[in-house]
C-alpha cells in the first residue's frame, strides 16, 4: 500500500531525513518512534504533500506520488495533527470545518456525510453546530479525525494524535482508531515518542535517530526486548521502567 | 509544616453563574515530595496557584487554612507574597518555550533571577548563573548562558527554568507538568534532576502531572484529584494497592509495552465520586 524508498529531506544545507525506506501493507499500521528532532514528523509531512522539497520515492498503492499532489490524492490520504487546540479553525463551527473538504472536492450528500462522520467518531450530533472552544480536547481530536475520515481515505497519517490529551482520553482515542481501522480497512502511519502507544496500535515499528531509521522491528519483538540497535534498547528500557508504578 | 491546606475551595463567579473548580481540598507537606495527579480540569494547577496567590481576580478562594511556612496566604499582602514567590517557593511551568523571555539571553535571565533575590553586581550574578546552569547539568554552561531560548532544545530550556527557580535557594519547588512538552527520554532526565536537587537541598516538592505511574517514581506521596476533590492520597510505593476506582482506572487505561491488550479499558466516571 505504502512504499517509501530512500527518502531524503533537507532544509537548506542541513539534511534532516537521510535516506529512509519502509513499506506498509494495506490494513497494517506502521509506527515511527524517535526523539524530537529525529525527523519523524518531517517524513510524515513529506508523505502528506505538505513539503515539496524531498528526494527519493513515495508511493501509495503502487502509484508514485508527484511532488505537487493532485487534488484526488487527498481523498485517499489524510492527516491528523498533534494538537487539537491548534488544528481546528477557532471561528468556524464543526459543521463548517467538516464541510470544507467535501465542498472542495465537489462531493454530494454533504449533509449526510457530516452526520455519518460525527457518528463514526462517536460525537453527539449536537456537536455539529458548536465551535471548537465549546468542546473538550478529546472531542476536538475526534473532530480532527472526523475531518480526515470524511474524504473516505485509505491511508491516515497520524502525527502524535494523543500526546496533547489526558491518559484517560488517550485510551478512548486509541480505541476509536483501532475500531475505525478494522471497520474501514484503513492503513495507518503513526508518529509518536511514546513507545507504548506505538506498540499498542502498530504491528511494525521504525526507530528514528538523527534522521536515519536505525531499526525496524515488529511490535512483538519490541515487547519481548529483541532489539538490535542500542537506541531502541535505550528507549525500550526507559519506557518499561517508567510505565510500572514504583 | 511547610504547606498546610485545609478545606480549600476555589470558585469562579460571573454575573449569572458560579462554578466551583476546587471543592474542599486538604493537603499538607513538609520537606518531602508530593505528587498531585488528575485529568485536565481536576483543579490540580489551581490548587498550586492558590498557594502562591496567583489566581485571576474573578476567582473566589476560601479555606479553613491556607498557609506557607506559617504565613497565612489568604490574608497576606501583595508585598508579603512577593517575599514568598520565587524567593521561598519556586514555580516551574509546563512549556519552557513560553516561560522564557525570547529576546534576552539565558545568562541574563538566570542572573536576573539571582540578583533580584540576592543582590550583588552584574558580574557576580552572571558567575552565579553559570554555576547554577552547571548544577542543572548543562555541560557547557558558558556557551548556553550566551545563547537565546530559541537556540536551545526543550529539555535544555526546562533545565534553564529550573536553574532560575533554584537561584534564590527556595524551600519549596512547585513543578506544574514540567515535562509534558518533552520527549520520553528527556522527561525522565528532567524529573530525575528535579528529584536529585530537591533531595540534596532538603526542599519540599509539589509535582503536578497527569501521568500517575511516572509521578510515582519521583514522589513519596501521591494525591489523586478528580473534579476538584482529592479522591485518594497514598504512598507512591503503594500505588498498586490503590483502592479508589478512579485511581485504578487511571492506572489501567494506559497502553503498556509489557502487557499488551487489544482494547484499552476506558475510564467510567461514577457520579458518586463527585459527592463521596
Amino acid at each position: 500500500m505504502i512504499d517509501v524508498e530512500n527518502l531524503r529531506i533537507r532544509f537548506g544545507d542541513r539534511e534532516v531525513v537521510k535516506g529512509v525506506s519502509f513499506s506498509v501493507k494495506k490494513g497494517d499500521s506502521f509506527g515511527i518512534v524517535g526523539e524530537s528532532g529525529s525527523g519523524k514528523s518531517t517524513i510524515l509531512r513529506a508523505m502528506a504533500g505538505l513539503n515539496e522539497s524531498w528526494e527519493g520515492r513515495i508511493a501509495f498503492g503502487g502509484e508514485p506520488a508527484a511532488l505537487k499532489r493532485p487534488p484526488g490524492f487527498f481523498r485517499r490520504v489524510q492527516m491528523v495533527f498533534q494538537d487539537p487546540y491548534g488544528s481546528l479553525h477557532p471561528r468556524q463551527t464543526i459543521d463548517r470545518i467538516l464541510s470544507e473538504l467535501p465542498l472542495v472536492h465537489g462531493m454530494d450528500n454533504i449533509d449526510k456525510r457530516i452526520v455519518q462522520a460525527l457518528s463514526d467518531v462517536a460525537l453527539p450530533q449536537a456537536a455539529r453546530f458548536r465551535f471548537p472552544h465549546q468542546l473538550s480536547g478529546g472531542q476536538r481530536q475526534r473532530v480532527a479525525i472526523a475531518r480526515a475520515l470524511i474524504a473516505d481515505p485509505q491511508v491516515l497519517l497520524l502525527d502524535e494524535p494523543t500526546s496533547a490529551l489526558d491518559v484517560s482520553v488517550q485510551a478512548e482515542i486509541l480505541n476509536l482508531l483501532s475500531d475505525l481501522r478494522e471497520a474501514r480497512g484503513l492503513t495507518y502511519i503513526l508518529v509518536s515518542h511514546n513507545l507504548a502507544v506505538i506498540a499498542h496500535l502498530c504491528g511494525q515499528v521504525g526507530v528514528m535517530l538523527n534522521g536515519e531509521m536505525v531499526e525496524q522491528l515488529s511490535a512483538e519483538d519490541l515487547r519481548a526486548g529483541k532489539t538490535s540497535h542500542a537506541h531502541t534498547t535505550e528507549l525500550r528500557t526507559l519506557s518499561v521502567g517508567l510505565e510500572e508504578p514504583a | 509544616m511547610l504547606v498546610d491546606i485545609q478545606n480549600l475551595r476555589i470558585a469562579f463567579e460571573s454575573r449569572s453563574s458560579r462554578f466551583e473548580a476546587v471543592r474542599g481540598i486538604s493537603l499538607s507537606l513538609g520537606a518531602e515530595k508530593l505528587g498531585i495527579v488528575g485529568e485536565s480540569g481536576s483543579g490540580k494547577s489551581l490548587t498550586a496557584r492558590a498557594l502562591m496567590k496567583l489566581l485571576p481576580s474573578n476567582a473566589a478562594i476560601t479555606a479553613d487554612r491556607l498557609s506557607f511556612d506559617g504565613i497565612d496566604v489568604l490574608s497576606a499582602s501583595e508585598k508579603q507574597m512577593r517575599q514568598i514567590r520565587g524567593k521561598r517557593a519556586g514555580f516551574i511551568l509546563q512549556d519552557p518555550k513560553y516561560s522564557l523571555n525570547p529576546v534576552m539571553n539565558i545568562g541574563r535571565q538566570v542572573s536576573e533571577a539571582w540578583r533580584t533575590h540576592k543582590g550583588g553586581s552584574k558580574k557576580q550574578a552572571l558567575e552565579a548563573a553559570i554555576h547554577l546552569l552547571d548544577q542543572v547539568k548543562i555541560r557547557n554552561p558558558r556557551e548556553v548562558a550566551a545563547s537565546y531560548p530559541h537556540e536551545v532544545s526543550g529539555g535544555m530550556g526546562q533545565r534553564v527554568m529550573i536553574a532560575m527557580m533554584l537561584a534564590p535557594d527556595p524551600e519549596l519547588l512547585i513543578a506544574d507538568e514540567p515535562t509534558s512538552a518533552l520527549d520520553a527520554t528527556v522527561q525522565a532526565e528532567i524529573l530525575r534532576l528535579i528529584e536529585e536537587l530537591v533531595s540534596e537541598r532538603n526542599m519540599g516538592l509539589i509535582l503536578i502531572s497527569h501521568d500517575l505511574p511516572l509521578v510515582s517514581h519521583f514522589c513519596d506521596r501521591v494525591a489523586v484529584m478528580y473534579s476538584g476533590r482529592v479522591m485518594e492520597e497514598l504512598k507512591a510505593s503503594e500505588l498498586l494497592n490503590a483502592r479508589h476506582p478512579y485511581t485504578k482506572g487511571l492506572l489501567n487505561c494506559m497502553p503498556s509495552l509489557t502487557h499488551p491488550r487489544d482494547r484499552l479499558p476506558v475510564l467510567n466516571r461514577d457520579a458518586s465520586w463527585l459527592t463521596a
